[in-house]
């Protein structure tokens, strides 16, 4: 019905008319007439915004939003405290451009300078981008800042989660490069196999940490070989599990990107989500992306501006290191509003809290019989299970407002709990599961 | 101003998380981590007042005008946003079993059947994240199909001088070596350059319409006909769609492949970088290689992103569309032009236009005059609007037009508006000629003065330097 537009139907009359024309057809006069649409759009009439709120409410009351989450596979249900919330919705932070104007920008140019500072801190790496899309489009961005004249085929571990590895195929696929896959053992990456495959064609090497069972990997063994061999290191980690777990820096990792969903963002059906990107200082100018550095501005005042813009595509065109351009800043503040917010110590509890509900509702599954844990190693928040009438365990708890993990096949399922889980939730899934076997 | 990390004191927290009801685990040591944290240690009014604070320091379209060309940057409605908060909507696993994500499916396809018709294209996927995520999608599909045919020698992907720098960037990335052509004197696209051009080594060819100086190229049906006939496709970016959307489409100029940036044409805010969303639109025949997450569709032969795009991005463009309709699309596209030629006209007398014709939704200036004559550039102007609250249009881009300023006011602006700032623009303009020195030294009223961006990239000082630190 409306379209936001201000000025009245004879103030647009008396702008045309200023411009010598008389109607809107004349400002399209350098289009031919052959493609000039002579219909309206095939579009629903326009609305108002009691009637589009009402109508976009129906929609939303047609998905169901469970009490307890135990899925994670990807994308995880960590508790957002209220002002991660309020932050972000500020006008000013929400409806700006990129920072391109530094002087009218300081807030959002500092706020990414923090948020560059907090990854750092997470990875222990020496430089952070400003982000980009989210955990999958990181990691194979990272696969591309390895490679050189010499090194081009990428290693990587069949550990990963699915949706990252479809995206490193088809970043290779685009750029034609070879990927490989490393196999897995045991559900963690064959080091045997590793040893194997590298050459002096080998790049990078990639490992998810923890792994898409949730596994912790030997970062550090696997790493040190990959070195051994000339080929550059990333880890691709659960930012949630690096305020307790050993860190990319720790493990010997070059670069470390992860899915930075956890750190204050809903579940929101998959997006917006945050992909994280740090390297050592040796791989900064190789970055894709913005990066914010803190200069002086002409009175001496510290400023922060973008820089190391010769990397980007603005200038470099063809030649950049990626074309990315818009990121994700918005979610970038909003990690960072989460980890001011939870700091050192919340987020440690998050993550012990996370694992340790995960372990606990592992205990209780395997007491029963006929459960059988598809792997026996160390693990964060997510473990596999093989457990019989797995489909009617599910439906059963959805019925009772819990989402269970994901079925993988053959009646496996990928467990996760995070903090918000509740004792009382998983002794409930235990119960019912009880239930359902001797039903 | 302090950074957050100097706010911080030891002990200082907030309240958020209950103590555990679990046993509990210990990480084993081998995995554990042993280095500082460094995380901030606040109180929650600290963050509070810390990001107000910042916030008082950036400029959004819903703070003031924001002419900065080829962004779009109109008013994002606040109901878009009120709706994409919704808990049916944020509190979605994208893995959750369809029966119960049957709202955000319906949402999605609802999504894209009404981007396929605005863009007169077959089919649409929502996965891109922005952009240039979104170039680099259409070019994959591009690739897919002569891949497919086994058409290998198809490398190069034709891109006219003024082009975005991402059109370029995303045929690298792609794998497709870039040729660029120049552009003819009008601003459009040099037809005997493109026949020279053409060949049977070419994949596709890349274009805005109307293009980077805001002009809608009249030869469009000559063009996409040459690049098919030469068995290439044509690549439509969509960047300033908003000029055309409701009056012509891209499927009827003969594009192939389209992306669209749901944050400048469909009023989803831009949030200082992102997130944005870059729907890929393609006729049937370039359906096939749609990507998808493989989680949920093993099939997929093509993935650039987890799950399925950016998707509370794709719900604020929702409401946004349902709110205009048919009629409102048409009419928004009709007064981002009208106001765009407005507001040159008010101009003309001074500064002067690239190119002096009817424009489309934006408009350049070139000041490569006005600079000899006063020694003030085109960065000097841009900075004195910072002090009259405005925030600059796009500086020395395209890289055609010298001494260059793009202009895009958008249909959000009013009359009023658009007279104020052209008022501003003739005072510096005057002031240009009266007092050159105070536009080469603007900002003055801004938080910080012109920053020293060679010392930025020469001495790369990137993050914060903690006490403990290696």
């Amino acid at each position: 019905m409306g379209s936001y537009i201000p000025s009245t139907p004879s103030q647009r009359r008396e702008m045309l008319e200023k411009l010598g024309m008389s109607s809107y057809s004349d400002l399209y006069r350098d289009v031919p007439s052959s493609v000039l649409l002579n219909r309206p759009l095939n579009l629903p009439q326009g609305r108002s915004e009691l009637e589009v709120q009402r109508q976009m409410q129906q929609l939303a009351q047609k998905n169901r939003v469970f009490q307890t989450v135990l899925r994670g596979a990807g994308a995880y249900d960590h508790y957002i405290p209220a002002i991660v919330k309020t932050i972000p919705q500020k006008e000013e932070f929400l409806t700006a451009y990129t920072p391109y104007q530094a002087e009218m920008s300081q807030g959002i140019l500092q706020s990414i300078f923090e948020y560059q500072t907090m990854i750092c801190s997470l990875t222990g790496m020496d430089v952070s981008n400003a982000s980009v899309y989210d955990g999958a489009s990181a990691a194979a961005e990272a696969l591309a800042m390895c490679r050189d004249r010499k090194r081009t085929v990428s290693l990587v571990s069949a550990t990963t989660h699915p949706d990252v590895l479809k995206t490193m195929q088809t970043y290779c696929f685009a750029s034609n490069h070879e990927l490989i896959l490393v196999p897995e053992k045991d559900g963690k990456t064959d080091i045997e196999a590793l040893n194997k495959l590298l050459s002096d064609s080998v790049s990078a090497l990639y490992i998810q940490q923890p792994n898409f069972y949730g596994i912790f990997e030997d970062c550090s063994e696997l790493f040190e070989i990959a070195h051994a061999n000339g080929t550059l290191c990333i880890m691709g980690c659960n930012p949630i599990a690096l305020a307790i777990m050993k860190t990319p820096a720790e493990c010997g990792a070059d670069i470390a990107t992860g899915e930075g969903q956890p750190l204050g963002m809903p579940l929101s059906y998959g997006g917006p989500y945050l992909g994280f990107m740090a390297a050592t200082s040796k791989h900064m100018r190789k970055l894709p992306g913005r990066i914010v550095g803190k200069t002086l501005d002409n009175q001496g005042n510290t400023a922060y501006v973008l820089t190391l813009q010769a990397r980007e595509q603005h200038i470099r065109r063809e030649k950049a290191s990626s074309n990315i351009c818009s990121n994700q800043a918005l979610c970038a503040l909003t990690a960072a509003v989460y980890m001011s917010t939870m700091g050192e110590a919340g987020m440690r509890e998050a993550a012990l809290q996370s694992m340790s509900k995960a372990h606990y509702l592992k205990e209780k599954l395997c007491a029963l019989p006929n459960v059988k844990p598809v792997f026996d190693a160390p693990f964060f928040h997510e473990f596999l299970l093989e457990m019989p009438k797995s489909r009617e365990l599910l439906s059963r708890l959805e019925n009772e407002g819990i989402l269970g993990g994901l079925p993988t096949g053959c009646d496996k399922i990928l467990w996760c709990a995070t903090e918000k889980a509740s004792r009382e939730a998983l002794d409930r899934v235990v119960e019912i599961y009880k239930e359902v076997l001797t039903a | 101003m302090k950074l957050i990390f100097e706010h911080s004191i030891h002990g200082k927290a907030c309240d958020i998380l209950p103590s555990s009801d679990v046993p509990a685990v210990e990480l084993p040591a081998k995995f554990a981590r042993s280095s500082a944290l460094n995380l901030p240690e606040v109180a929650e009014i600290d963050v509070s007042r810390h990001y107000t604070a910042l916030s008082k320091r950036a400029h959004g379209v819903n703070c003031g005008f924001y002419p900065l060309g080829s962004c779009t940057m109109k008013y994002n409605p606040r109901i878009d946003e009120q709706i994409a908060a919704l808990p049916q909507f944020t509190e979605i696993h994208p893995l959750a079993p369809r029966e119960y994500t049957r709202g955000c499916d319906e949402a999605i396809a609802l999504c894209k059947s009404l981007l396929c018709e605005i863009t007169g294209m077959d089919a649409m996927t929502l996965q891109p994240a922005a952009g240039a995520h979104g170039e680099f999608m259409g070019l994959l599909l591009i690739k897919s199909y002569h891949t497919e045919r086994k058409d290998f020698r198809r490398t190069k992907i034709i891109v006219p001088d003024s082009a975005h720098g991402t059109n370029p960037a995303s045929a690298a990335m792609c794998g497709f070596t870039t040729v660029s052509i120049p552009s003819a004197p009008d601003g459009c696209v040099d037809i005997e350059a493109l026949k020279s051009a053409l060949s049977d080594e070419v994949a596709g060819l890349m274009l805005t319409n109307p293009n980077t100086v805001g002009l809608f190229d009249k030869q469009i049906i000559e063009i996409t006909r040459l690049v098919h006939e030469a068995g290439g496709l044509v690549y439509y970016d969509g960047a300033n769609l908003n000029a055309i959307m409701g009056v012509v489409r891209p499927g009827d100029m003969g594009f192939d492949v389209v992306h669209l940036n749901l944050h400048k044409t469909f009023a989803t805010p831009h949030g200082g970088g992102g997130p944005g969303s870059g729907p890929v639109g393609c006729k049937a025949f370039l359906a096939p290689y749609l990507p998808d997450s493989v989680v949920r569709n093993p099939e997929t032969k093509l993935q650039i992103r987890s799950f399925y795009g950016n998707f509370l991005v794709v719900i604020k463009a929702l409401c946004y569309i349902l709110t205009l309709g048919a009629e409102g699309i048409r009419e928004a596209a009709q007064n981002a032009v009208l106001n765009a030629n407005y507001l040159m006209h008010l101009l003309k007398d001074s500064f002067t236009p690239a190119y002096d014709t009817v424009c489309m939704h934006e408009f350049v200036l070139t000041l490569e005059d006005f600079k000899h004559e006063t020694g003030v550039s085109a960065l000097d102007v841009a900075k004195t609007m910072i002090d009259f609250g405005i925030h600059p249009p796009t500086m020395y881009f395209p890289l055609i037009v010298h001494e260059a300023l793009m202009l895009e006011p958008t249909e959000t602006e009013s009359k009023e508006t658009l007279e104020e700032a052209a008022k501003v623009l003739k005072r510096i303009y005057a002031m240009a000629h009266s007092e050159p020195e105070t536009l080469k030294s603007a900002p003055h009223n801004a938080p910080i003065g012109r920053p020293d961006e060679v010392l930025a990239a020469r001495q790369p000082v990137l993050k914060y330097g903690f006490e403990n630190d290696r």
